[in-house]
């Protein structure tokens, strides 16, 4: 038994699609993008198991059946992958509802090592006061955004 | 009597069902999270009393044969495990009881705690117990999926923020996990560890290699090892200080659990020793250095909590029968200190309105009790002589010297060097929030008129406190466990026998 390789392939697309949207800092494509890679390794697990017809005993002749516990594995990993995305959602609406947007935020260590550089850089030169947060765009293009609309 | 060893999972399970259903009545639903949790505690106990023998305990569940059923293995690192883990979330659910009553309950909503405490309790039971690698993952999925409730808790701003990275970090090594199991099924034809045990060894060295590291790097990210570390601190602190502790204690615990059990059973002679070990290097050193840098408790905490860690791979990348065991003893350690240290840090925010060290000062006199019960753990982390911490990390460093080589004696002087730094990290804290005078106008004076700590909240840290302490008078007997735990670990043939004697009986 080979692997079906266009199977292969799709898995390919899915994992790359899923990890490009992960690096994303907008919470809604990184649920895309943990969806898409669960997705590939629940097509992972099937290729791993055997090919053939139903595995139900009296109908397909027990050699040509297909493994069976792949197929048990994935229906639990896609329950699992469901709760999860909607736990995520939920936050995602939550912080969009706090904040106007949901983007991933720098942490507080990171925003206060920043604000600090930005303070030196202030004492050397004083024409750039500015402080731009990337976290911190325009809220409409957010809100847009959360309505899954491309920007 | 194998009969008692799903009963840690169910009983926490069917526990998080009824408080589920009496959350209008919460002195009902306190009652019996605390009574589920005292039982599955005696279960515990009485587990680790039968595995004694040195057979471990196996229950197919469904009555499924071996390879196809699901089964439960209760060996002495299990049952060891469970009981520390019993004791603990026992422990901090009567602290945060104590908590919930003196705050009228407003600030956290008690409904939805019993029940995400209960379940994640029934998920790191059933992580210790599992005999399969998809059980292990359905472990990790419950014991997870409570925590994402249990950190967000209340959707406070600063609890989306940082559970976001929390949930996010935990999604993605969830699903290296899962693309590990596919890639082992695909490769060998069965996910039960017993089976893996023989079949993974006929595989090539380079897939070896492969499925090894796929596994080391989903746990890596769940035990929080460095390169892998950076979500920890920003995501432990803002949750509630019961919720902190448990996970600080426990979570990661379950992730070096789950390297130590897939090590040494599916890949014993394993070519990635020698990463686990710069890994350890790098994690103890890193973590301190961050640790010492910080000015909150909680973060600094958090810090140690990372570095201390590489303690326990430093036990597991040696390999050898001391090495593993020092390992089991340390984490036995940890979890208890750690979890203690920070029920300790939430009763210095009650105490002193904060956990910033810039605003604290004095608690020593304001508090003389709330500073014993941050001293003797503080202490006990950094490894004074009398401690668990110090035997612990005696006998790690008696591993890596019979161990002799060149890396392991890196690791060596990379273990002194961050027992020194814990030991500065934890005495800034001491001389900064307990030692010096109560500074003029800080949160620590104004926030003295009238704010006592809740007896039970003193009292379950105290209990704690207590446990972490009496290790010491125990170590003895605690140490021929572990060390019997790691020569069965490494000889891997009772636990395989053990799994397959149900098969032809």
């Amino acid at each position: 038994m080979s692997p079906n390789l266009l199977l292969v392939i799709v898995v390919g697309v899915l994992f790359a699609a899923g990890v490009t949207l992960l690096l994303e800092r907008n919470l809604t494509r990184v649920i895309l993008g943990i969806t898409l890679l669960g997705n590939g390794v629940n097509l992972l697990i099937l290729l791993g198991g055997a090919y053939g017809g139903p595995p139900i005993v009296g109908v397909t002749p027990e050699p040509q059946m297909a493994d069976p516990l792949t197929q048990a594995m994935i229906l639990t990993a896609i329950v699992i992958t469901l709760g999860m995305t909607a736990f995520l959602l939920a936050m995602a609406y939550r912080s969009w509802f706090l904040t106007g947007h949901d983007d991933v935020q720098d942490d507080v260590e990171d925003r206060r090592i920043m604000a600090r550089a930005e303070r030196d850089q202030g004492l050397e030169d004083e024409d750039t006061p500015e402080s731009e947060n990337p976290a911190v765009e325009d809220p409409a293009a957010e809100d847009a955004a959360v309505e899954g609309a491309p920007r | 009597m194998t009969w008692l060893v799903p009963l840690p999972v169910i009983m926490p399970l069917l526990g998080a069902a009824l408080t589920l259903l009496i959350r209008r009545r919460p002195n009902l639903q306190r009652t019996v999270s605390v009574l589920v949790l005292s039982a599955t505690l005696g279960v515990a106990v009485a587990l680790l009393a039968l595995t004694a023998g040195g057979d471990p305990l196996v229950v197919t569940v469904g009555g499924w044969p071996a390879p196809l059923g699901i089964v439960l293995v209760a060996d002495r690192l299990a049952a060891l495990m469970l009981v520390v883990s019993a004791a603990v979330t026992l422990c901090v659910l009567v602290y945060s009881i104590g908590q919930g009553l003196a705050d009228g309950d407003g600030s956290t909503p008690v409904a939805v705690y019993h029940p995400a405490y209960l379940i994640l309790t029934a998920g790191v039971t059933n992580a210790f117990l599992a005999g399969d690698l998809f059980n292990l993952y359905v472990g990790f999925e419950i014991l997870l999926a409570a925590s994402y409730v249990l950190i967000t808790i209340g959707a406070t701003k600063s609890r989306i923020r940082d559970g976001t990275t929390y949930v996010v970090v935990s999604l993605l090594s969830s699903l290296i996990f899962l693309t590990a199991i596919g890639l082992i099924y695909a490769a060998t034809g069965t996910l039960n560890l017993a089976q893996l045990a023989g079949r993974l060894d006929a595989l090539p060295d380079s897939l070896q290699l492969g499925l090894q590291s796929m596994l080391l790097l989903a746990f890596g990210i769940k035990a929080a090892v460095f390169p892998l570390s950076a979500w920890l601190p920003d995501s432990y602190p803002t949750a509630i200080a019961p919720v902190t502790a448990v996970f600080a204690g426990l979570l990661t615990k379950v992730g070096v659990y789950a390297i130590i059990r897939t090590q040494t059973l599916l890949f014993p002679d394993g070519p990635a020793a020698d990463i686990v070990l710069v890994a350890a290097l790098l994690t103890m050193t890193v973590g301190i250095l961050g640790a010492v840098a910080q000015s909150d408790i909680k973060r600094l905490l958090s810090f140690t909590l990372v570095s201390h860690i590489g303690y326990m791979l430093f036990g597991i990348g040696l390999a050898s029968s001391a090495g593993l065991s020092g390992a089991i003893f340390y984490v036995v350690h940890h979890i208890i200190i750690q979890t203690t240290l920070f029920l300790a840090a939430g009763l210095i925010e009650r105490r002193g309105g904060t956990t910033t060290l810039d605003r604290l000062g004095g608690l020593a006199r304001l508090a003389p009790v709330l500073g014993v019960l941050f001293f003797l753990p503080a202490l006990n982390l950094a490894g004074i002589p009398p401690f668990s911490g110090f035997l612990g990390k005696l006998g790690l460093l008696q591993a890596g010297v019979a161990d002799g080589g060149a890396l392991a004696w890196l690791l060596v002087a990379g273990s002194v060097v961050t027992s020194l730094l814990t030991l500065y990290a934890i005495g800034r804290v001491w001389n900064l929030a307990f030692w010096s005078s109560p500074r003029a106008g800080t949160s620590a004076r104004t926030a003295a008129r009238g704010r006592v700590l809740p007896r039970l909240m003193v009292g379950s840290t105290l209990a704690l406190v207590l446990l972490g302490t009496g290790l010491t008078v125990v170590a003895g007997p605690l140490f021929d466990v572990t060390t019997r735990a790691a020569t069965e670990l490494l000889d891997r043939e009772p636990y395989v026998r053990a799994v397959f004697a149900e098969e032809s009986p």
